[in-house]
C-alpha cells in the first residue's frame, strides 16, 4: 500500500450500518440480509465470501442501489460520509459508474451486443463528462483497453461483445469499471464463469486496476482461494449476516467463527496432504424466510451449546491469540458465543470437525488389477457449416483429435482442461458405446464398434453416467425411487425387486429409504447429487463417469459428495473417470490425471507426479493458476500467466498447438522455437508420464 | 434479475424433510391450486360447465324438440311458450339453438384435444428423433401451414356435402395442429439436450419409451393449454364454414348453420339471430379465459406474472 493511502484510511470510503434488505414474496417475505454493517477504508481489499443464498450479493446490490423496487431496505449505506439510501435513482446514477463501479459476474450480459466495446467505454466516459468529446472519448477508452491488458486495442475497440471471450469481455468491464477513476469498484464473482488460468489473469488486472486508480475493492466471492491471494480483510457471510471478519491472515490461520473453520477444513486444497480425508459441513443454510431465533448456524454446528439457540448471537470482537503487532487496530470479530474458548485454545479447531474414518478394511473391495476401460486414439471432428438455406461446410472443428487413457479397476483417471478442450466430447464418445469417427474404444475388454444392439444395452450396465448439475439430471416429475429404478427397467428387471434395490442403494449412497416416494425439487444440491450416483450405481456399473460431478455444489456440500465417492470406490471396486476443472477436487480424488488441451492429451500420468513436478508448460501454468486456501503461501507463489485465450479448435494444427501461449516458448532460443513451430509434439514417456512438449527436460518455469 | 433468481436465494424450497413421510404436492395440484384462485378461470370453466350442461340437459327439460313445427306460431317473437321465439316455419328457437350449440361443442371438444394431440406426438418426434425424420416433418408442417385450409375447404366442399360431419372435425384437426407442433419440437429439441434424458439414453432406454415417460409429461402443460383454447378456436371455424354453408349440412344443425339462416332476418326478427351468435361468444370467451388462465399458472414467463 503506498503512503498517500495510509494517511486517508483513518475515513472509511464506504460505511454499511446495520442494513436490511427484505424481498415481500407473495406472503413469505424473504429476509435475504439481516443487519449487516461493514466499513470499507480508502485503497483497501475486502473480500465477502459466502455460500449461496448467504446474502452477499444482495447486500452489494444495496450499496449499488440496483435492488428490484419491491425490495424493502433498511439501515444505512454512508458513500464518504453521504447518505445513499432513500436517495433517488437518478442521483445515484451520479455516483454509480463514476464513484462507484461495478463488475458483474456473467460479463456477456453486462455487455450490450448492439454496440462496440469502445462505444460502451465511451459511454460511460460521456455520461460523467460532458465536457469531453467522442472523439477524446474514444481514444481513452482505447487507453484503457490497453490497461486492461487487451492486445491490438485499436481494432479491438471497434470489435462487438460477442467477438470477444469470457476472459476479455471481463477485462473490458474492468476497462468500463475503472474508466471514470472510482473510488470503489464492488465486483461480483468476477471470475466465477472464468477459467482458472483466466480467472488468474482477471485477479491480476483487478489488483493492477486498484492500483492504478488507488481505489477500495469489494470482492464478493464463494471461493475462498480468491479471497486468499488478494484481499486485505475478509468478511465470511452466513444466512444474510456477517459471521465473522478479520484481516486475511488471522481469519485463514486462526478462524473463530465454526463456520469458518468448517469451511477451510472441507475446501480440497492444492497445499494439503493428498491422501487426507476432507471434512464434509452436513446440514444445508436455513430457509432465509423464518427469521432465525438462534445462532442461525447451530443445527450445523458440532459445538452448539443450549444458549446457541436462545437469541443470534451478535457480531463481537474476540481477543485473539498472538497477532502481529502492526495488526492489532484491526479487529477480529465473530458471531458465536464460544468463539473465546475457540481464541483461547480450549476449543482446538481441529477437535471440532474431526476428519471422517477411512473406510474400514474388511470393507474394502478386493481388486484384481485389469483395464476396463481403453481408449486409443479417440478422434471427434463436427462439420462448421454455413448458411441457412444451402448449408455449405466451411470448415471441421477438431473437438477430440487423438486421445489415449486407459482405466485400471478399482482406480481414478481425472480428465482435466479448460472450457473448450474437448474433455466432455470425449466422455460423450466413449457413453455413446457407437463406432467412433476415429480410434477405438474398448469397454471391459469390447471394442465398442463390434457392438450389435442388444449387446450395446448390455454392456451400457457396466458404464454409467454423473452429470454436473444434480437439477438438471433428474426428472423433476417422476419420484426418486422411479428416477433411481429408470436403468432397472431397461433390464427387465421385477417391479419388487428394483423397490428392493433402490432403498439398497438409497442407503449406500447416505439418504433415508422412505424418501423414495419424494420429487427430487424437495431435496437439496448435495442429496440430489447423491440421487444421481444412486441411479448409475443401481446397475453395479464397472466404469462411473463423472461429468464435473461436485462443481454445481457449495463447498460445504462439496466434501461430502466427494468422501461418498471415494468410499462407493474403494468398497464396491469402482474405476472412474473423472472429469472436472477443479484441479484441488482431482487432486484429491485421483489416482492418475490426463490434462487436455485443445483436443490432445499434454500430459499422462500419476496423480502425484503430475502435481507435484509437473513438466508440461501447460500443466504448469495450470496448476500455478489454481488459488490456495492460504493467504501467506498464496502470496508468495509465483504466477506463471499464461497469455490470451484457448485458441480456435477448427484452425489448422502447424506445430505445437500451445505455443502462442507457452510461456516456455518465449524464453527458448530461435533454433528451439524452429522446432515447435515446425513439429506437432507428440506424447513422449519422461520421468515415468507422457508428455507432449519438445522441451519438457528445460528448466522448470516456477520454483519449487 | 439474478437477485430474485431462485437458485441465489434459498426461497420457497419447502422444507418438507423432517415432516412425516405425507405425500408431497404434487405440480399438477399446484397448478389446478393456482388456476382455480384465478378468478378468470372460475369464471371461464364455470361458465363452459354450465353451457355444456344445459346445451345436453336443455332439450329434454323442454316440451318441443328441435324438429316440431308449431303451426300456431309461426315467426313469433319470444313468449313463455316458446322462450327464444320461433322461425318462420314454426320450428322453436330455443331448442333448435341447444341442438346446434350441442354439435358445436362436440366438434370444438374433439378437434381441440385433437389437434393438440397431434402436434404432441409430431412435434415430439420430429424432435427427439432429429435427421431426417425432422426434416420430413417440418417440411409437412410448412406445406400444410402455406396451405389456405379454407380454400381447400370450398373446393373439396361437394366431397364433404356427402360425408357426415364427422368429416368436418378431422379436417379441422387436420388444419389445426400445425403451429403447436412447431412449438412442442423445439421445446422437445432442448429438452433433448437436458442432462436426465441423456442418461436414460446412456442407460439404454429406447427412444419410444424416452419420449413418452420424460417428453411429454414435460411439454404436457403446452398440451394442456392449447387444448383449452383449441374448443373455442375450433367452435369459431366449424360456425365460419357452416355460416357459409361448407360445413354441418342439412339436417344437422350447428350454431353457424342457425347463424346463416337467421343473418337475413337479424333486423327483422332478431331472435333468430341474437340468442345463436349471443351463446356462440360467450362459449368462445369462456373456453379462452380458461385456456388463458391455465397458461398463465403453467408458464410463468407469460403475461400476467411479469408485473
Amino acid at each position: 500500500m503506498t503512503d498517500h493511502a495510509a494517511n486517508a484510511t483513518n475515513q472509511p470510503i464506504l460505511q454499511v450500518q446495520d442494513l436490511s434488505v427484505t424481498f415481500p414474496n407473495a406472503g413469505t417475505p424473504v429476509h435475504a440480509v439481516r443487519g449487516v454493517s461493514y466499513e470499507v477504508r480508502r485503497g483497501e481489499f475486502l473480500g465477502i465470501v459466502g455460500e449461496s443464498g448467504s446474502g452477499k450479493s444482495v447486500s452489494s446490490m444495496a450499496v449499488m442501489g440496483l435492488l428490484p423496487t419491491n425490495a424493502q431496505v433498511t439501515g444505512s449505506i454512508r458513500y464518504n460520509g453521504t447518505e445513499l439510501l432513500g436517495q433517488t435513482d437518478r442521483e445515484l446514477s451520479k455516483i454509480r459508474g463514476s464513484e462507484i463501479a461495478m463488475i458483474f459476474q456473467d460479463p456477456l450480459s453486462a455487455l450490450t451486443p448492439v454496440y462496440t466495446i469502445g462505444q460502451q467505454i465511451a459511454e460511460g466516459l460521456r455520461l460523467h463528462d460532458s465536457a469531453l468529446s467522442q472523439r477524446a472519448a474514444e481514444a481513452r477508452a482505447v487507453e484503457l483497453l490497453k490497461v486492461v491488458g487487451i492486445p491490438n486495442a485499436e481494432r479491438r475497440a471497434k470489435s462487438f461483445p460477442h467477438e470477444f471471450s469470457g476472459g476479455m469481455r471481463q477485462r473490458a468491464m474492468i476497462a468500463i469499471a475503472i474508466a471514470n477513476d472510482p473510488q470503489l469498484i464492488i465486483a461480483d464473482e468476477p471470475t466465477t464463469a472464468l477459467d482458472v488460468t483466466i480467472q488468474a489473469q482477471i485477479l491480476e488486472v483487478l489488483q493492477e486496476a486498484k492500483d492504478i486508480t488507488g481505489a477500495a475493492v469489494v470482492l464478493i466471492t464463494h471461493d475462498l482461494g480468491v479471497v486468499a491471494g488478494n484481499a486485505d480483510r475478509v468478511a465470511v457471510m452466513y444466512a444474510g449476516r456477517i459471521v465473522e471478519t478479520a484481516p486475511v491472515v488471522p481469519l485463514f490461520r486462526e478462524p473463530l467463527m465454526p463456520y469458518t473453520i468448517g469451511l477451510l477444513r472441507s475446501m480440497p486444497n492444492m497445499a494439503a496432504n493428498q491422501q487426507e480425508r476432507l471434512v464434509p459441513l452436513e446440514g444445508r443454510p436455513p430457509l432465509l424466510t423464518q427469521v432465525p431465533t438462534g445462532c442461525p448456524f447451530a443445527p450445523r454446528c458440532p459445538i452448539a451449546v443450549a444458549a446457541c439457540l436462545e437469541g443470534e448471537p451478535a457480531l463481537r470482537p474476540v481477543l485473539d491469540g498472538p497477532i502481529d503487532a502492526d495488526t492489532t487496530s484491526v479487529q477480529h470479530t465473530a458471531a458465536c458465543l464460544r468463539a473465546d474458548e475457540i481464541a483461547d485454545g480450549s476449543l482446538l479447531r481441529p477437535d471440532i470437525f474431526p476428519r471422517p474414518d477411512e473406510v474400514p478394511e474388511e470393507l474394502v473391495a478386493e481388486v484384481v488389477p485389469e483395464t476396463v476401460l481403453d481408449v486409443q486414439d479417440l478422434k471427434r471432428t463436427f462439420p462448421l457449416t454455413k448458411g441457412v438455406v444451402f448449408r455449405r461446410v466451411i470448415g471441421t472443428v477438431r473437438a477430440v483429435d487423438g486421445v489415449s487413457f486407459s482405466v485400471q479397476r478399482g482406480r481414478t483417471l481425472g480428465l482435466v482442461g479448460e472450457s473448450g478442450c474437448g474433455k466432455t466430447t470425449t466422455i460423450m464418445e466413449i457413453l455413446e458405446l457407437a463406432k467412433t469417427q476415429g480410434g477405438s474404444i474398448h469397454v471391459n475388454g469390447v471394442d465398442t464398434a463390434t457392438l450389435t444392439k442388444p449387446d450395446r444395452r448390455k454392456l451400457r450396465s457396466d458404464i454409467q453416467v454423473v452429470f454436473q448439475d444434480p437439477m438438471a439430471s433428474l426428472d423433476p416429475r417422476m419420484t426418486i425411487e422411479d428416477i433411481i429404478g429408470e436403468p432397472l427397467t431397461v433390464h427387465n428387471v421385477s417391479p419388487s425387486e428394483i423397490r428392493e434395490r433402490v432403498g439398497a442403494m438409497l442407503e449406500l449412497v447416505g439418504l433415508e429409504p422412505s424418501f423414495a416416494g419424494r420429487y427430487p425439487h424437495e431435496f437439496s444440491g448435495g442429496q440430489r447429487q447423491r440421487i444421481g450416483i444412486a441411479r448409475a450405481l443401481v446397475v453395479e456399473p464397472k466404469i462411473l463417469v463423472l461429468d464435473e460431478p461436485v462443481s454445481a455444489l457449495d463447498v460445504s456440500v462439496q466434501a461430502g459428495v466427494i468422501n461418498l465417492l471415494e468410499d462407493l470406490k474403494q468398497r464396491l471396486g469402482l474405476s472412474y473417470l473423472f472429469v472436472a476443472h477443479d484441479l484441488a477436487v482431482v487432486r484429491h480424488i485421483a489416482d492418475d490425471v490426463a490434462v487436455m488441451y485443445l483436443g490432445r492429451i499434454v500430459e499422462y500420468g500419476p496423480s502425484e507426479q503430475i502435481f507435484a513436478h509437473p513438466k508440461h508448460p501447460y500443466t504448469q501454468a495450470l496448476l500455478s493458476a489454481v488459488p490456495v486456501p492460504d493467504p501467506e503461501l498464496e502470496r508468495s507463489r509465483q504466477r506463471i500467466l499464461l497469455n490470451g485465450d484457448l485458441p480456435s479448435p477448427s484452425d489448422d494444427r502447424v506445430g505445437c498447438s500451445f505455443r502462442s501461449r507457452c510461456p516456455l516458448f518465449q524464453l527458448l532460443p530461435a533454433d528451439k522455437q524452429a522446432v515447435c513451430e515446425a513439429d506437432d509434439p507428440r506424447e513422449r514417456p519422461l520421468d515415468g508420464r507422457l508428455v507432449a512438449c519438445h522441451h519438457a527436460e528445460s528448466d522448470r518455469l516456477v520454483p519449487a | 434479475m439474478a437477485l430474485t433468481d431462485p437458485s441465489t436465494l434459498t426461497v420457497g424450497e419447502p422444507d418438507t424433510m423432517r415432516n412425516a413421510p405425507r405425500r408431497p404436492q404434487s405440480r399438477g395440484r399446484t397448478i389446478l391450486r393456482k388456476v382455480l384462485a384465478t378468478k378468470r378461470a372460475r369464471i371461464g370453466g364455470g361458465v363452459l360447465l354450465f353451457i355444456i350442461l344445459w346445451a345436453f340437459l336443455g332439450p329434454l327439460l323442454y316440451p318441443w324438440s328441435f324438429t316440431d313445427q308449431d303451426g300456431l306460431a309461426f315467426s313469433q317473437p319470444p313468449s313463455p311458450s316458446h322462450w327464444f321465439g320461433t322461425n318462420n316455419i314454426g320450428q322453436d328457437v330455443y331448442v333448435q339453438t341447444l341442438v346446434g350449440l350441442q354439435k358445436s361443442l362436440v366438434i370444438g371438444l374433439i378437434v381441440g384435444p385433437a389437434a393438440a394431440i397431434i402436434a404432441g406426438l409430431v412435434g415430439a418426434i420430429a424432435g427427439y428423433v432429429g435427421g431426417v425424420w425432422d426434416k420430413v416433418i417440418v417440411w409437412v408442417i410448412d406445406l400444410l401451414l402455406v396451405i389456405p385450409g379454407f380454400f381447400l375447404l370450398v373446393l373439396l366442399s361437394p366431397v364433404f356435402k356427402s360425408l357426415s360431419w364427422l368429416a368436418l372435425v378431422v379436417f379441422l384437426a387436420i388444419f389445426g395442429w400445425m403451429v403447436l407442433a412447431r412449438v412442442i419440437r423445439g421445446q422437445t429439441m432442448s429438452l433433448r439436450e437436458r442432462e436426465y434424458v441423456k442418461a436414460a439414453r446412456f442407460m439404454g432406454v429406447p427412444g419410444f419409451t424416452i419420449v413418452r415417460r420424460h417428453i411429454i409429461p414435460n411439454v404436457a402443460s403446452l398440451l394442456i393449454i392449447d387444448a383449452t383454447l383449441g374448443i373455442g378456436a375450433a367452435i369459431l371455424s366449424e360456425t365460419t364454414l357452416s355460416f357459409f354453408g361448407f360445413g354441418v349440412q342439412a339436417p344437422d344443425v350447428s350454431l353457424g348453420t342457425l347463424l346463416a339462416a337467421g343473418a337475413s332476418a337479424a333486423v327483422t326478427r332478431p331472435w333468430l339471430f341474437v340468442f345463436p351468435a349471443g351463446i356462440l361468444v360467450i362459449t368462445v370467451l369462456a373456453s379462452s379465459l380458461l385456456g388463458d388462465s391455465l397458461r398463465d399458472a403453467i408458464d410463468p414467463t407469460s403475461g400476467a406474472n411479469r408485473d
